[in-house]
């Protein structure tokens, strides 16, 4: 899994250790960007910005659709698709064994999860990758969860809304994998069809295949604050290139200046820019 | 030009060297050896045939990336009549990575679309080594709206080690133009038939890769990540990449095995760089046949079915919900 820590720089690198020592049994823990020693309970208050820097911490997908989503009329989709090992991946590991440990570690089942509801009485279907579990990997069952969120959305006539973080395509699946980014986009010009809008919200970190599949195709396209973005790792470049990167290089600022996306929404005013969007391209006036 | 032969070739190379030695020796002496050569040059053959008949994955990747494999201009230029390069992504440059045009198959009009891999040091750089940067999808993109304005097939044709990872090229929206593609290539309404000629390289290959019917030749691969970058992430170590071969699945055998490509296309013996007009022959019959599948429907069922393919690649269990 940590093929995805290659990706990164190494302040991140550093940052997501120190979280994973601290953040989840700890009462207190440090915000990797200036170091302040949080309350862990206010930190969540918080919605998992740090009160002092405003620096947006990861948060796990269940979280995440719960801050979102309104709490009543809920239903999970896709939840069925469970991982298979078609290939008979065997590295270090065979992959089941990576499966059953992300499982374990992350009490999911895979790297997405699809929760149709409201946001804000707006109903909308919301995919959520969890980064926690293999770096949220694009594998099979990641992109037949997307299908099915995006069927039921054309089903139930409402928005398909997907926050991502992952660092690519999930090697152990092989070529399957890869197809998942053809499957995922296409999928999209199904919800189009039908004239619904699809929202992405691009958070730290969305790289490789899932950067260049359906993420910069959404009518509308939001990043997190500081969301590390972009196809290619920042080593990788700097490895190919053999120059320093720019300052900011592929963060979210940086994508808003070069016009890659639409605009960076804070954690704490996404649900109403979320469901304020939806109605507008759903043509439904204002909300009450 | 010289054959170049790779490690696993040298007891052709062995056995072809002294066939040259024998002919210069002929041309020199007189003597008539003719015979001895032809019985040479057949041992040859069917050493190729044996050592081609068994290459493992990761030699199967050293012949999709061999210096003299074709590429996808000797494919037009023995395939199609009438090409006419088009230049340029309207926006911001022309990407010498990916080419294009209109062209005719068997006299009827079609465009044309692929990567293009340098022979010498001066044009590989000239190329980019095959990998495009954000200009070069959009100008594939391009060519296939001009294509579906005029309701012409569009045949791709995928060689690349993958898109290229640059500071200007993740400036301009690599990632965008890649998905962009995906999702317009998934609803063009008209046949687009994808060849596999040398290197599948990930997402920087599926972004001209989406289409009615895809070909793999014999001997070139397509995996989500190549060999080395595999094994440098498992194992830390690109010495092992032909290990990550096996394991990931790249070659054409193993890919239709598992339902993700439609058609293999047979490879001349030693491998397509060593006879390109017969490589080309088997190609072109195969295109021909890919599209005779697809050419009959109407927009909507053509779309239809290239997206319920599209829906159809994965691998996962299903549990009662």
């Amino acid at each position: 899994m940590n093929w995805v820590n290659k990706l990164l720089p190494p302040k991140i690198k550093r940052a997501d250790g120190q979280r994973k020592s601290t953040l989840p049994e700890g009462l207190w823990c440090k915000c990797p960007n200036c170091e302040a020693v949080l309350y862990t309970a206010d930190l969540e208050a918080n919605l998992q910005v740090c009160p002092k820097c405003e620096h947006h911490h990861r948060v796990k997908a269940r979280a995440r659709l719960d801050m979102l989503m309104d709490a009543h009329g809920r239903a999970e989709i896709g939840a069925e698709v469970r991982p298979k090992d078609a290939l008979k991946f065997v590295d270090s590991r065979p992959y089941p064994v990576r499966v059953e440990e992300a499982q374990k570690q992350t009490g999911e089942t895979d790297s997405l999860v699809v929760m149709q509801g409201t946001i804000e009485a707006e109903p909308a279907v919301v995919a959520c990758f969890e980064f926690e579990f293999m770096g949220g990997s694009m594998g099979s069952v990641l992109g037949e969860r997307f299908v099915r969120g995006v069927r039921a959305a054309i089903e139930n006539k409402c928005g398909f809304v997907c926050i991502t973080a992952s660092g690519g395509a999930r090697m152990q699946e092989g070529l399957f994998s890869l197809m998942q980014m053809a499957k995922t986009t296409a999928s999209i010009s199904e919800l189009a069809r039908h004239g619904l809008p699809f929202i992405t919200v691009l958070t730290d970190p969305t790289m490789g295949g899932v950067s260049a599949s359906f993420a910069f195709v959404g009518d509308v396209v939001i990043a997190e604050p500081n969301a590390l973005v972009g196809f290619a790792g920042p080593r990788v470049i700097e490895q190919t290139v053999r120059e320093k990167l720019p300052e900011g290089f592929q963060r979210a600022e940086f994508l808003l200046d070069k016009g890659a996306i639409d605009m960076i929404v804070h954690r704490k005013t996404l649900r109403d820019e979320l469901s304020s969007l939806l109605r507008i391209l759903r043509k439904e006036p204002v909300s009450s | 030009m010289k054959t170049t032969f790779l490690d696993f070739e040298q007891p052709i190379a062995e056995l072809e060297g002294k066939i040259e030695e024998l002919r210069a020796m002929q041309d020199e002496s007189g003597v008539d050896i003719s015979e001895e050569v032809e019985r040479l040059a057949e041992k040859s053959r069917t050493l190729s045939n044996d050592i081609y008949a068994k290459l493992t994955p990761w030699q199967s990747a050293q012949v999709a990336r061999h210096p003299q494999r074709p590429y996808t201009f000797d494919y037009i230029e023995n395939i199609f009549t009438d090409f006419h390069e088009l230049h340029g992504d309207r926006a911001f440059a022309d990407d010498t990575a990916i080419v294009g045009g209109l062209a005719r198959l068997n006299g009827d009009p079609c465009v044309v679309i692929g990567h293009q891999k340098g022979r010498d040091t001066k044009e590989k750089i000239y190329r980019n080594f095959g990998m495009p940067r954000p200009e070069g999808y959009r100008k594939a993109l391009r060519l296939m709206k001009l294509a579906e304005k005029f309701g012409l097939p569009v045949f791709t044709f995928v060689d690349t080690p993958g898109a290229y990872p640059g500071i200007g090229a993740e400036e301009r929206g690599q990632s965008e133009a890649i998905g962009r593609n995906l999702l317009v290539m998934a609803e063009l309404k008209t046949p687009i038939i994808v060849t596999v000629i040398g290197e599948g390289g990930s997402g920087g290959a599926l972004a001209i890769a989406v289409g009615d019917e895809v070909l793999m030749l014999q001997h070139s691969t397509y995996a989500v990540i190549s060999p080395e970058g595999c094994a440098t992430i498992l194992w830390k170590s690109a010495e092992k990449a032909s290990e990550a071969a096996e394991i990931m699945g790249i070659t054409a055998g193993r890919l239709k095995g598992l339902g993700l490509i439609d058609q293999i296309v047979e490879e001349t013996p030693g491998g397509a760089h060593r006879d390109v007009v017969g490589m080309a022959k088997n190609l072109k019959q195969a295109l021909e046949k890919a599209l005779g599948h697809v050419s009959g429907l109407d927009h909507e069922a053509l779309v239809r079915r290239r997206i319920d393919r599209l829906m159809a690649y994965g691998a996962f269990d299903e549990v009662a919900a």
